[in-house]
C-alpha cells in the first residue's frame, strides 16, 4: 500500500457549507432508510381520514362540510406532531460514534443540528403535502387557490422548524429516544387537542375555551385556515410568526448551551 | 515506577498534568499526566473501565476536564478546541461511521466537511477505498460491512486528511485475527506517513506489537509509563531456564541457584530448573542476577548444556502493578460483524 496520506490541508467547510453537507447525510438516510418517513406518511393519513369520517357528520352535519373546516387544522396539526421526531432522532444519533466523529471535526460545531433541521423541512414538507393531497381528493376546496395553499404550508413549516427547537433541547437533555417520545407527545397532545383543530371552541366550557383561545396552536390554525380561504389579516398571520420568534429565542440558545457541555 | 520525560516541550503531541474527569461520584481520570512525543505509537493500556476511553475523549475535545489541563500538539484543549480539532483525528471505540450511508458516502461526507471540493472529495473517497481493498464494498451501507472491513472505513475516514494525531479508541476489540492483522499493518503506514498515533488497547499483544512507548493506565491514573523494555525491567518477574549436563546434580543445583532474588523449581524433565527472578529496582538488572547465578553453578564443578533467559512480558508487568490481568477475553474470539452493539461501558454519556 502506497502513499495513503495526503499532506494537503484544505481549509474546513465554512458554516453554511458544514449545514448543507449535514441536510445531505438527513437525506441520504431518507433514502437508505424510507422506514423512518412512516410517521411522516401515517400520522397525517390516519388524522385526516379518521376525523372527517368519525365525527364529520356528529360535528358539522356532512363529511364534506366539516372537510373544509378540518383541513387546515389537519395540516398543521399533521406537521407539528412530526416534529416531535427532530428531537428522536436527534437523540438516537447523539449516542453513535458517528456524532463523536462529527464533533471533533474542524466545523461550526452546531452544523450537525442545524443540517438535520433542514433535512427535516423536507419531512415537514411531504407531511404537509399528503395532507393537501389527500384532501383535495376526499373533496376539499381551498378558497384561497394555490396561492393560499403554498401561504399556508409555509407558515405551518416555518412554525414547525421553530417547534422543532423545543425537542431537540429535550432531544440533547433527555438520556433515551423513547424518553423524547414520550416527553414530547405527553407536551404536544393537549396544545393540539386544546385548540380550535377539530371543534370550534364556542362549543368548550368558558375556562377551556381561554386556554383554546390562548394556545399558540389556535392561532397557528386559525391563520392556516384564513390563508386557505383567502380571507387572512395580518394580525392573524402576524400571532403564530411571533410565537415561532419565541420559540427560537428560547430554545436555541437552550440547545446550543446544552449541545456545547455534551 | 518510570516516567517518560518531556525533552522539548514542542515535541510533544501531547502532555497532560493532572487532568481529572469526575461522572458523579466516580473518578474516571483522577490525575493523568501523560508526555507523548511526536513520530509514534503510544499506547495507552489498562482494562475496561479505567479511564482510556474519558482521556482520549478529553483530548479530542469531546469532553471538558474538571481538573488540570492538557495540550495536544501546542494547543490547549479548553481555550483552543478549535485549532485542536483542526490538526487530529478520532477513530471511537465503536465503528464511528454513520451505519445508514454506504461505504463511499460516509468519505464523502467527511471529505466535504472537511473542505474537499465535490470532485476532489470523491477523488480522495475511491483513493482511499482502493488503499484500504474497499472498493467492492463502496456502495454497501456500512451497516452491512464486517466488522474487520468497517474498521478499517473507520480508519480510512480518519485520515482522508493525514491529521497530525490520530487518536484510535481500542481499533481492534472485537476483531478476528486477519483483520487485526491488517489494521496494524494500516496503522503502521499511517505512522510512517508521519501521523502521531494515539492508541487504546486492553490487549496486551496489540500494545507489544504496535506500541513504542506505553502507559499503563488503571483506576484513572497512570501506574506506570515508558518504552516496552522499560516496563519489561520495571515490574514482573523474568524467567531463566537452565539445563544441566547431569541429571543427578540438579538437586545440588537448585540449592545453589535459589536465594533471596531467584526462587528455583524443578521442571518435568530432570536436567531442566527453572528459576524466577522478580524484577525489583535496587536489587540490580535480572541478566546480572542470573550471571552470578550461572558462576555458582560454574564454581560448584556442576555442567551447565544450555540456559535461556527471558524478559517478563508485558501480562506479568501489567499484573505486577494492577493485581489483575488486563483482558479477560481473547480477541479473536468475537464474531465478525458483532462489533458494533454493546454499549461502551467507559463511553461519557
Amino acid at each position: 500500500m502506497t502513499a495513503i496520506s495526503r499532506h494537503e490541508r484544505p481549509a474546513p467547510a465554512g458554516p453554511v457549507a458544514a449545514s448543507l453537507a449535514f441536510a445531505w447525510r438527513s437525506l441520504l438516510k431518507l433514502k437508505h432508510v424510507p422506514e423512518q418517513l412512516g410517521d411522516v406518511i401515517g400520522i397525517p393519513v390516519v388524522f385526516t381520514l379518521l376525523f372527517t369520517y368519525l365525527f364529520g357528520r356528529a360535528l358539522a352535519g356532512s363529511t364534506h362540510g366539516y372537510l373544509q373546516f378540518l383541513l387546515p387544522g389537519t395540516l398543521a396539526l399533521a406537521v407539528v406532531l412530526v416534529t416531535v421526531y427532530s428531537g428522536v432522532t436527534l437523540n438516537a444519533d447523539l449516542a453513535t460514534g458517528a456524532f463523536d466523529r462529527f464533533r471533533s471535526l474542524p466545523v461550526w460545531r452546531p452544523a450537525p443540528i442545524l443540517g438535520a433541521l433542514i433535512g427535516d423541512i423536507g419531512r415537514y414538507l411531504l407531511a404537509g403535502a399528503i395532507v393537501i393531497g389527500l384532501g383535495l381528493a376526499m373533496g376539499y376546496r381551498p378558497a384561497g387557490g394555490a396561492a393560499g395553499v403554498i401561504a399556508a404550508t409555509a407558515l405551518v413549516v416555518l412554525f414547525a422548524s421553530a417547534l422543532s427547537w423545543a425537542w431537540i433541547t429535550l432531544g440533547l437533555a433527555l438520556r433515551s429516544p423513547s424518553a423524547v417520545m414520550s416527553a414530547g407527545f405527553v407536551i404536544l397532545f393537549p396544545i393540539t387537542f386544546v385548540s380550535n383543530v377539530f371543534t370550534d371552541p364556542a362549543t368548550m366550557p368558558g375556562w377551556l375555551r381561554g386556554v383554546s383561545d390562548a394556545n399558540p396552536m389556535s392561532h397557528l390554525v386559525t391563520a392556516t385556515r384564513a390563508l386557505m380561504a383567502g380571507t387572512a389579516t395580518a394580525p392573524q398571520v402576524l400571532w403564530p410568526l411571533a410565537a415561532a420568534g419565541a420559540l427560537i429565542t428560547v430554545f436555541a440558545p437552550l440547545t446550543v448551551l446544552l449541545y456545547q457541555r455534551k | 515506577m518510570i516516567t517518560a520525560t518531556p525533552s522539548i516541550i514542542g515535541d510533544l503531541a501531547v502532555e497532560t498534568d493532572g487532568l481529572v474527569k469526575t461522572f458523579g461520584a466516580t473518578r474516571a481520570v483522577d490525575g493523568v499526566n501523560l508526555a507523548i512525543p511526536r513520530g509514534s505509537v503510544y499506547g495507552v493500556l489498562g482494562p475496561n473501565g479505567a479511564g482510556k476511553t474519558t482521556t482520549i475523549r478529553i483530548l479530542a475535545t469531546l469532553l471538558r476536564p474538571d481538573g488540570g489541563s492538557a495540550r495536544v500538539l501546542g494547543h490547549d484543549v479548553v481555550r483552543e478546541a478549535a485549532a485542536v480539532r483542526r490538526l487530529v483525528s478520532l477513530t471511537g471505540q465503536f465503528a464511528s461511521v454513520d451505519a445508514d450511508l454506504t461505504a463511499e458516502e460516509n468519505l464523502l461526507l467527511l471529505g466535504r466537511l472537511l473542505g474537499y471540493s465535490r470532485r476532489r472529495a470523491r477523488q480522495r473517497a475511491g483513493e482511499l477505498l482502493a488503499a484500504f481493498g474497499l472498493t467492492s464494498a463502496a456502495r454497501h451501507q456500512a451497516a452491512r460491512l464486517s466488522g474487520g472491513m468497517r474498521r478499517k472505513l473507520d480508519l480510512a475516514a480518519s485520515i482522508i486528511v493525514a491529521p497530525d494525531l490520530l487518536f484510535l479508541d481500542e481499533p481492534t476489540t472485537g476483531l478476528d485475527p486477519g483483520s487485526r492483522g491488517a489494521l496494524w499493518e494500516i496503522v503502521r503506514d499511517i505512522v510512517a506517513d508521519g501521523t502521531t498515533v494515539l492508541l487504546t488497547t486492553q490487549y496486551l499483544d496489540e500494545a507489544d506489537k504496535l506500541a513504542d512507548r506505553i502507559a499503563i493506565i488503571d483506576h484513572g491514573k497512570v501506574i506506570a509509563a515508558g518504552t516496552r523494555g522499560e516496563l519489561k525491567g520495571s515490574a514482573g518477574s523474568a524467567g531463566l531456564r537452565i539445563r544441566l549436563l547431569d541429571p543427578a546434580d540438579r538437586n545440588r543445583a537448585r540449592e545453589l541457584i535459589a536465594d533471596r532474588q531467584i526462587i528455583a523449581s524443578d521442571e518435568p524433565d530432570p536436567a531442566v530448573i527453572s528459576a524466577r527472578i522478580p524484577v525489583q529496582q535496587r536489587a540490580g538488572a535480572p541478566g546480572q542476577i542470573a550471571a552470578r547465578a550461572l558462576a555458582r553453578l560454574a564454581g560448584a564443578g556442576i555442567g551447565v548444556s544450555d540456559f535461556a533467559l527471558g524478559q517478563p512480558s508485558l501480562d506479568e508487568v501489567f499484573l505486577a502493578l494492577t493485581g489483575s490481568h488486563p483482558a479477560q477475553a481473547q480477541p479473536g474470539q468475537a464474531q465478525p460483524g458483532q462489533a458494533e452493539p454493546a454499549p461502551a461501558q467507559e463511553a461519557a454519556r
